[in-house]
């Protein structure tokens, strides 16, 4: 790099004087070789990073496997380390339950406002949302927190809970089972509003490449816009909105911070939305500390995380994938 | 028979259209509670202590101090991050755009890093401490730094491939055309282009990193003093919130919603910037 700024300033400053310092052909050449085989070397890290962690993570969690077996550590229902009694099951329905809860809430929602800013909406309209939903998608998870604490907490406790006591207590999901407003719903409402940016966006761009041509044919029909989106646009990029969703719901999975502190954290399989619940995610953060002091604690907690990385893993490439796909039709 | 059909799809229309705009409202909304809910429950606690003092005793009983410790922990662990994701990105980036292009490759790579960018940052932290364990590193700023690098990483070079690949390749051609190397035109046509990209990507990745609380949960640790080297723990303000917070003190806790408002304004700030840098820096590019 030093060597090449050098030939750089000595050949503009030989410009008028003569050819002589110029670097040969073959030199170039040379140089572009080794640095073609430095990126490739730089370029295959990322590659290396996600094997390398499904590795070392594997490493980690293997004494606790040889111990128990898979079936009593996913399907266990009580969490004991101090007996060396790890049963996920409690965990693992608490991490499903946010996660769905968290994706039913967000899809409507997201699949309209997408439609709507790929379809009905104004320029000015979008030139609002782009930055609306970049901050969304800034805004860092504890501060996600903080709002779920303040403000959907004690909504979902004197608000939801009260009206679901009222109407909907017959239906075992809905039922209220705790005075607090710690619950799966509260993680869902933050979670929904955590992921929206992310499959908007996605959304949106997978909208963007059905041609107008189609849009346009089906109006000059006499069709609405919305019989259009319905019956022309949307079975064009299905397959894009449900990676879409994926994508959403892998991010859901992962989300730490903003869902530790307004889910209860409660080691109960959860029955209704409005049962605490214990996430995964929640486990491994609230637990680091006593990691190493209890025998297969630790192992029990980065297999945990494995397992977090496998689902995600699966969710991510089979979405990517698809998407890749989509989004390049466009260009060719 | 048949204006009771149009009629239909036009109610229709009408109530779908309904929808969706008070969905935006609801996404938008939900941006401006949150700005709203942090800035009432913040400012009142926000006092000029809170971002000079670092904790002093007695600081999570209600007791004098500030946060000093994990806004200046923070800046380094991000800071940090950043530098390194974008020593690495750079190359990954210029690699993708001048010899990868879209080739089969091309999108293996970028699929690497989409993956990547998708996996949730308790897992990079949990990967952290395995690998710190094995090699025996304890809880520092490095080893926080290192993690936040890795995490900033697919987002820095995802964001610099969005920039570049929406410019034209004509210039690419030219210089190409005339005979320079594919370095050469990496490194003196398509790395200018690409300047706007690398400042939103830094901008992007820096905000990522200060914000993110569960990779460095296990990795730089937490401490009161304001860290004075590199392999000591250091402390960073999303953890600084979700501990002032997991107190029983209400004192505390409001220093707490104190920490999200800086926080959350230094997220501001970041993004701000980034949309008026880029605006600028838009003007010197061939478009």
């Amino acid at each position: 790099m030093n060597g090449s700024n050098q030939t750089l300033t000595i050949e503009s400053r030989n410009e008028t004087e003569g050819r002589q310092n110029r670097p040969s052909a073959a030199s170039r050449r040379g140089r572009d070789r080794t640095a073609r085989k430095a990126f490739l070397v730089i370029t295959l890290l990322p590659l290396f990073l996600i094997v390398l962690m499904a590795i070392s993570l594997i490493l980690r969690t293997w004494p606790i496997l040889r111990v128990h077996s898979l079936a009593e550590l996913v399907f266990g229902m009580t969490w004991k380390p101090d007996n060396g009694l790890f049963g996920f099951w409690p965990f693992i329905t608490g991490t499903i339950w946010v996660t769905v809860v968290g994706v039913l809430l967000a899809v409507p929602a997201c699949l309209l406002v997408s439609l709507y800013l790929s379809e009905y909406a104004h320029s000015t309209t979008r030139s609002i949302a782009k930055p609306v939903l970049d901050l969304l998608a800034a805004i860092p998870p504890v501060v996600y927190g903080v709002w779920g604490l303040l403000a959907i907490v004690p909504f979902v406790e004197k608000v939801l809970a009260p009206l679901s006591k009222r109407w909907l207590s017959s239906i075992p999901i809905f039922a209220v089972n705790q005075p607090t407003g710690f619950s799966i719903l509260s993680g869902g409402i933050v979670l929904a509003v955590m992921i929206a940016p992310l499959i908007i966006s996605v959304v949106y761009e997978i909208l963007a490449t059905v041609p107008n041509d189609l849009r346009h044919a089906s109006l000059a029909v006499g069709a609405t816009k919305w019989q259009t989106i319905r019956q022309v646009v949307i079975p064009q990029v299905l397959p894009g909105i449900v990676a879409g969703v994926v994508l959403g719901a892998s991010r859901a999975l992962g989300e730490t911070i903003a869902v530790l502190m307004v889910v209860g954290n409660v080691a109960r399989v959860p029955t209704s939305i409005f049962d605490p619940a214990y996430p995964l995610p929640a486990l491994i953060a609230n637990n680091y500390g006593d990691m190493m002091s209890i025998p297969l604690y630790d192992a029990a907690l980065l297999g945990a995380a494995l397992v977090l990385l496998i689902v995600i893993l699966i969710f991510n490439i089979i979405s990517t994938l698809v998407l890749q796909r989509m989004l390049g039709r466009k260009k060719t | 028979m048949i204006k009771k059909h149009w009629a239909r799809r036009h109610i229709e229309e009408a109530f779908v259209k309904g929808l969706m705009i008070v969905s935006f409202a609801l996404v938008a909304g939900s941006l401006g509670l949150i700005l709203w809910t942090v800035i009432v429950r913040g400012l009142p606690a926000l006092t000029w202590d809170m971002v000079t003092q670092s904790p002093q005793g007695g600081f999570y009983m209600g007791k004098g101090g500030g946060v000093l410790n994990a806004i200046i922990g923070s800046l380094y662990l991000a800071g940090g991050g950043t530098l390194i994701a974008l020593i690495v990105s750079l190359p990954i980036a210029l690699y993708l755009e001048t010899y990868l292009g879209n080739s089969e490759w091309g999108r293996f790579v970028r699929l690497a890093l989409d993956v990547l960018w998708g996996i949730p940052s308790i897992v990079y932290g949990a990967f952290g401490f395995a690998v710190m364990i094995a090699i025996g590193l304890r809880a520092s700023l490095l080893a926080g730094i290192i993690v936040l690098s890795l995490v900033e990483l697919p987002i820095m070079v995802r964001a610099m491939d969005e920039v570049i690949r929406r410019m034209p390749t004509d210039l690419e051609h030219a210089a190409l055309a005339l005979g320079s190397t594919k370095l050469e035109v990496a490194l003196r046509v398509v790395i200018r282009q690409m300047l706007p990209g690398i400042v939103t990507a830094v901008l992007l990745a820096f905000g990522r990193g200060i914000g993110d609380a569960a990779s460095v949960l296990f990795t730089a640790g937490y401490t009161d003093r304001i860290p004075t080297s590199l392999l000591r723990p250091t402390a960073s303000l999303p953890l600084a919130v979700f501990f002032q917070l997991g107190t029983p003190y209400p004192e505390v806790q409001k220093r707490g919603y104190a920490s999200a408002l800086i926080l959350t304004l230094i997220i501001l700030i970041i993004s701000l910037g980034s949309r008026l840098i880029s605006a600028r820096l838009n003007r010197y590019t061939v478009k």
